[in-house]
């Protein structure tokens, strides 16, 4: 498809702007004005409308298409959600007005909305305090390694690693690196769990703390955490809950009470927030109470007569992580989300993932070789190593984009080979669950008796597989 | 589906986890219908005040929004849709990150740009960070022109993560003071941010200070108003090495603060360290045009606690609002926007400079933005005409020691003559009062 900057014709304006002028011109020095104007699209509104729409409609979706991206949550994002953070009541405030002196006075509905979300995050992860103020989970994973550091200082400790399993997210040893510390990888043992004696023979005095995601990235939860929260408390250490995998647990199980101190939550995954073909996306972080010092700045706080203020005078505070108080518009629809799933439905919602997964799991089976035996949570990974000679599971994958469907997480966790890793979240009903699992041995079938054709899929998209290799070394990064 | 797995009821999907382990029933109230929803946000959102004239923008700005933006931004296809780690399901998204890219290149006249980060504030600390890889240095200056809520966030970061931070004192005239530079650079400095049109409104020419950086070595960080950049001139033509700045103009609610749209562009020799998703153009085995994420080896899923940033995502959905601004309104509607911003700001500067009492802060250019000197203190000012419906500016004190009676007025194209007016006769009876 054209790009919007070869639909341009010299002149062609879109939306009218205003011309009206109440002063008379001024002459600013050339010096400190561009030569040209930037070369923009010239193109009318309904060129605009037409592009972008058709744009869209390359696009799979949840809105369109069953989405089981494993470790992305892909779950339907209701309306109303959308609807509510979008009333111009909460969009139109500017973020300075509360610093303004008198100004809280005027925001006190978006005060008051961030105030409840916090509560509300507390009482569902079982943690004292949240911040609301990192823009994505692995801004609030930073912010929490960040709170770590400030807590370990504050007690004169010296610290000089943090221990994270091999089945974590990226983002955990790079959030760990950037905040200051060395990573220690621990292995997963044959059941999908961090190793537990390689994981004490690495625990010692320097540990600052250990990231987990429970259930892990593997579907898999490890029974043993008491243990291991005891054992890296004993050190003074930190645990550091990764959420996002909580939509397996909510509801039934709470961080905050299994011995965690920190934890993030990705907004975006468990609390149905859209995530926007990646981001914006919002990660509240949680602690228990002896880390609520450390928190950043500004903290909502109630006073005794009902009013929503904000706090700057928190001393041992690691200070401002945002310009704000965090992507306000996520919050927003995560309030919106919670108030309408309510403790009954938080409850449900876990049950019905962890359920969908099982049963497309045990409906897999037969087709794959499956990494762990035994139950997963609200996904599992499957392994493609054993599909047919020369095809591969990147191949699996382009041969669903023909028949409709997002693939699957592929290659991730990194510790599994050909990894396909399926999330289809609590929004899917048997039907689809079923049509899946069809399409999935038909395409296992394929492989064995036409699998020059699943090398070719996918062959319904407006492009074909793209070449990597030269986008990398062509390097076109702009329209020139 | 419990037949298939041979159990009776939820509970025995969780039984390989310890019965210790379960929490309670959640304390929270139970769940409430669509319509409830809607009536309780509403009622709570009827709490703020919607009706104040807004002249407060110091860093983000109360523009208008042609209607397609939310028309198209919030199709599902866009909205609904994850990172496109599946090109040929994604060529929507991908390609209008392409367009934005190059949309950011044109605005700041630079080679390439990424497909946008979480904030202008969160943009600036990797701006520094990427510098500072770049030179091998450790040490960063910032000039206090920078926007100082940026300032805030760089002290945390840098304090956290062992980057020497340094400030260096605007001139009198509010803008980068040369001869302190001339003092501090020297070869230890890896990077100096600068901010242009500065916190204050003034514009400035900064090649031959950008020039002066290059000569001990660092890299020149330009955080910028991408609506000033219709008009002003750009941090390419100056010199700069890395532009961040913060998009909330192009098409962004204010929204109490976020979600915004951080941007990055820089110089192509430097893009293999730059952090966040890149877009790149190929083709597929037909010859047919297609874009890809690209350049990922620098990234945290493949290179984990070696990646040039702890990113993983984009606010791509911001940056689809901004080239979809940017399109609508155009190469001319462009300029109109920022001619329209200009006019009423200097329309307004006349008016103010006319009142007894009040005087420049500063430097007499501006884009859109300026600070006066009020005869007193500017919070209370402000104050007063916070109960009469007016933000009428931003206070500078909250933020520089000795700025009591400064006060920061921005102006965009939707404040009115009568706006205007109204304003500044009720900022008059305030100094009297």
């Amino acid at each position: 498809m054209k790009l919007i900057y070869e639909k341009s014709s010299p002149g062609r304006s879109g939306v009218q702007m205003s011309s009206i002028k109440i002063s008379p011109t001024e002459e600013i020095p050339s010096k400190y004005l561009r030569s040209e104007s930037a070369e923009l699209p010239e193109v009318s509104e309904v060129e605009v409308v037409r592009h972008f729409t058709a744009l869209s409609r390359l696009n799979f979706s949840i809105d369109t298409h069953f989405y089981p991206l494993g470790s992305c949550t892909m779950k339907y994002n209701p309306k109303v959600c959308e609807a509510a953070a979008n009333l111009p009541a909460l969009t139109d405030v500017h973020p300075l007005w509360p610093q303004l002196r008198g100004g809280g006075l005027l925001t006190q509905g978006s005060l008051g909305l961030l105030y409840k979300t916090e509560r509300l995050l507390s009482k569902v992860t079982g943690f004292d305090e949240f911040t609301l103020q990192p823009m994505a989970g692995a801004h609030g994973e930073l912010t929490g390694v960040m709170m770590m550091a400030a807590y370990h200082k504050d007690r004169g400790n010296q610290k000089d690693h943090i221990i994270i399993p091999d089945s974590a997210h990226g983002t955990n040893p790079a959030s760990a690196k950037i905040g200051g510390y060395d990573v220690v990888t621990i292995p997963s043992d044959e059941n999908g769990r961090m190793d537990f004696e390689l994981f004490k023979a690495a625990l010692n005095e320097k540990t600052a703390g250990v990231m987990l995601t429970s259930p892990n990235t593997l579907g898999v939860f490890n029974p043993r955490i008491k243990e291991i929260c005891d054992a890296v408390h004993e050190v003074d250490g930190l645990m550091y809950y990764d959420g996002a995998n909580f939509n397996a647990i909510m509801g039934r199980y709470r961080p905050g009470d299994m011995g965690f101190d920190i934890c993030h939550l990705n907004l975006h995954k468990s609390f149905a927030t859209p995530h926007g073909g990646g981001g914006p996306a919002s990660g509240p972080v949680g602690v228990v109470e002896r880390l609520r010092p450390f928190l950043p700045i500004s903290r909502v706080v109630k006073t005794s007569d009902g009013i929503y203020t904000l706090n700057y005078d928190e001393p041992k505070s690691i200070g401002y992580i945002a310009p704000f108080y965090g992507n306000f518009g996520i919050i927003a629809r995560a309030y919106a989300y919670i108030l309408s799933l309510g403790r009954d439905g938080m409850l449900g919602t876990s049950n019905r993932a962890v359920l969908n997964a099982n049963y497309l799991q045990e409906k897999l089976r037969p087709l794959f070789k499956e990494e762990y035996k035994g139950r997963c949570m609200h996904e599992f990974v499957f392994s493609g190593k054993n599909l047919p000679s020369g095809i591969h599971t990147l191949d699996l994958a382009k041969g669903m984009i023909d028949r409709n469907i997002h693939p699957p997480t592929i290659y991730f966790p990194l510790n599994i080979p050909e990894a396909i890793m399926i999330e289809p979240t609590e929004s899917e009903g048997r039907e689809t669950l079923d049509h899946f699992v069809e399409v999935m041995e038909e395409l296992v079938e394929l492989a064995r008796t036409d699998p020059r054709k699943l090398q070719e899929a996918p062959v319904t998209t407006p492009v074909g597989r793209l070449d990597e290799v030269k986008a990398m070394r062509d390097m076109r990064l702009s329209y020139t | 589906m419990f037949q298939t797995l041979g159990i009776a009821d939820f509970d025995a999907l969780f039984e390989a986890i310890p019965d210790e382990l379960r929490s309670d029933e959640l304390d929270i109230p139970e769940g409430l219908s669509e319509m409830e929803v809607m009536q309780h946000v509403r009622k709570l959102a009827s709490k703020n005040s919607t009706d104040l004239v807004n002249f407060c923008g110091a860093g983000f700005y109360d523009h208008y929004i042609p209607a397609a933006v939310d028309a198209l931004s919030s199709r599902g296809e866009f909205y609904t849709a994850y990172t496109p780690y599946q090109p040929e399901a994604s060529q929507g998204t991908l390609q209008a990150a392409f367009e934005y890219q190059t949309a950011i290149c044109r605005l700041t006249d630079m080679e390439v740009a990424n497909a946008s980060l979480f904030d202008g504030g969160t943009a600036l600390i990797e701006g520094i960070m990427m510098a500072l890889r770049q030179t091998r240095r450790n040490k960063v200056l910032v000039d206090t022109g920078v926007n100082p809520i940026y300032r805030e966030m760089l002290r945390c970061y840098t304090r956290n993560i062992s980057i020497d931070y340094e400030e260096v004192q605007i001139s009198n005239n509010g803008l980068a003071d040369r001869a302190a530079y001339a003092d501090v650079l020297n070869d230890s400095v890896g990077a100096v941010v600068l901010q242009n049109p500065n916190f204050f409104g003034c514009l400035d020419n900064l090649t031959e200070l950008i020039d002066s950086i290059h000569e001990v070595k660092a890299l020149a960080i330009m955080s910028v108003y991408p609506m000033a950049l219709s008009h002003v001139e750009t941090p390419g033509a100056m010199g700069a090495d890395i532009v961040t700045g913060e998009g909330q103009s192009l098409g962004l609610p204010l929204n109490f603060g976020g979600p915004y749209l951080g941007f990055m562009a820089t110089k192509k020799k430097y893009v293999r360290k730059m952090p966040g998703r890149i877009v790149g153009e190929t083709e597929d085995g037909q010859g047919r045009r297609g874009y890809v994420l690209t350049l990922q080896a620098r990234e945290q899923h493949i290179r984990r606690e070696k990646a040039t940033s702890n990113i993983c995502s984009n606010v791509q959905l911001c940056a689809l609002r901004a080239i979809i601004y940017l399109s609508l309104v155009g190469r001319e509607g462009f300029l109109d926007v920022g001619h329209q911003c200009m006019d009423r700001a200097n329309y307004a500067w006349h008016k103010l400079m006319a009142i007894e009492g009040i005087e420049p802060a500063f430097n007499r250019r501006f884009f859109n933005e300026f600070a006066i000197r009020l005869p007193k203190d500017a919070s209370e000012v402000v104050s007063t005409l916070v109960d009469q419906g007016i933000a009428a500016g931003f206070p500078a004190s909250r933020y520089y020691d000795g700025m009591e009676n400064i006060l920061l007025l921005a102006f965009t194209e939707k404040r009115t003559k009568e706006e205007i007016d109204i304003m500044v006769t009720k900022l008059e009876s305030a100094l009297k009062a």
